[in-house]
């Protein structure tokens, strides 16, 4: 069947290109295989029926949180010498822990039987989703907003440059800018 | 053989594996986020593959929807914190990181 290329294709994108983003040792080279990743995950949620959710990954993954990692890979690139260097001593362990968590989601994915229901074809979910946000999940699509402005208030006031040293509040407070000074 | 939920669960495992294998071992701390986005994609697959073949409905995908939204918070805010490390003290290592440690 057609659709079940699609989802190995969708799977297999998904799965190597996220191995790349673990085993690359370039921090460039993991970034854009993040892009493939997330475009993988976005390609498996539209088989799922979840249009909108497969455009908002698209859009806000790709598109903004993405973008965010590339810009700050660029900002901390630091010369080869000083580039953190992974030892053996911690690869090994941490991928026994990794195929062992693994090992014990899979054996739960295939011990385990489902309460399954018939799968008919996908309908569009927009105007469920919208309907949905706005009577059940109201409050917490306020809260998501409010989190939303705090962080990025937060991220502005913790990357700001050191205020110019006529600024009064700043002398009253030279930690009041959340800087962390050596 | 049709893709059924377990397949995507199987997926997601092994999303969640690579992440989590990518949290522990990395030490620049841009990639350790990459790793921590992994693990996130793979929790809202799940949410999402359940609400197709279990639950029926829209729920899941409104928690992923959830998930995507914090994950933007907590990217900018790390992504914040990783430029004052890096104007701080030179370095993304997160191991050489530890002034308050010591």
């Amino acid at each position: 069947m057609g659709g079940d290329l699609v989802f190995y294709g969708f799977a297999l994108l998904t799965v190597l290109s996220g191995f790349f983003v673990v085993a690359s040792r370039n921090i460039v080279h993991a970034a854009f295989s993040l892009l493939f990743t997330l475009f993988g995950v976005a390609g498996l949620y539209a088989q799922l029926g979840a249009d909108f959710l497969a455009v908002t990954q698209t859009i806000v993954y790709i598109g903004g949180i993405l973008v965010l990692v590339v810009f700050a890979v660029m900002m901390t690139r630091i010369p080869r010498a000083d580039a953190p260097r992974r030892g053996l001593d911690r690869a090994v362990p941490a991928a026994i822990l990794a195929l062992l968590a693994f090992a014990l989601i899979y054996m739960v994915i295939v011990g385990t039987r489902w309460p399954q229901r018939a799968t008919g074809a996908p309908e569009a979910t927009v105007a469920e989703i919208g309907t949905s946000l706005m009577t059940r999940f109201v409050f917490p699509f306020e809260y998501a907003s409010l989190v939303l402005l705090a962080a990025l208030v937060g991220a502005a006031i913790l990357i700001r440059e050191r205020a110019p040293q006529d600024d009064p509040a700043d002398a009253d407070d030279p930690a009041g800018n959340g800087e962390v000074r050596s | 053989m049709t893709a059924g939920l377990e397949h995507y669960l199987t997926v997601s495992a092994l999303l969640f594996g690579l992440g989590l294998y990518a949290v522990l071992t990395r030490r620049n701390a841009v990639a350790l986020l990459m790793g921590v986005e992994l693990i996130l994609n793979a929790a809202s697959l799940n949410f999402v593959a359940f609400a197709r073949f279990v639950d029926g409905g829209v729920d899941g995908h409104i928690v992923a929807i959830f998930v995507i939204v914090l994950a933007a918070a907590e990217a900018a805010v790390a992504l914040a914190i990783v430029l004052a490390m890096f104007r701080n003290f030179g370095t993304v290592n997160v191991d050489s990181v530890n002034r308050l440690k010591r």
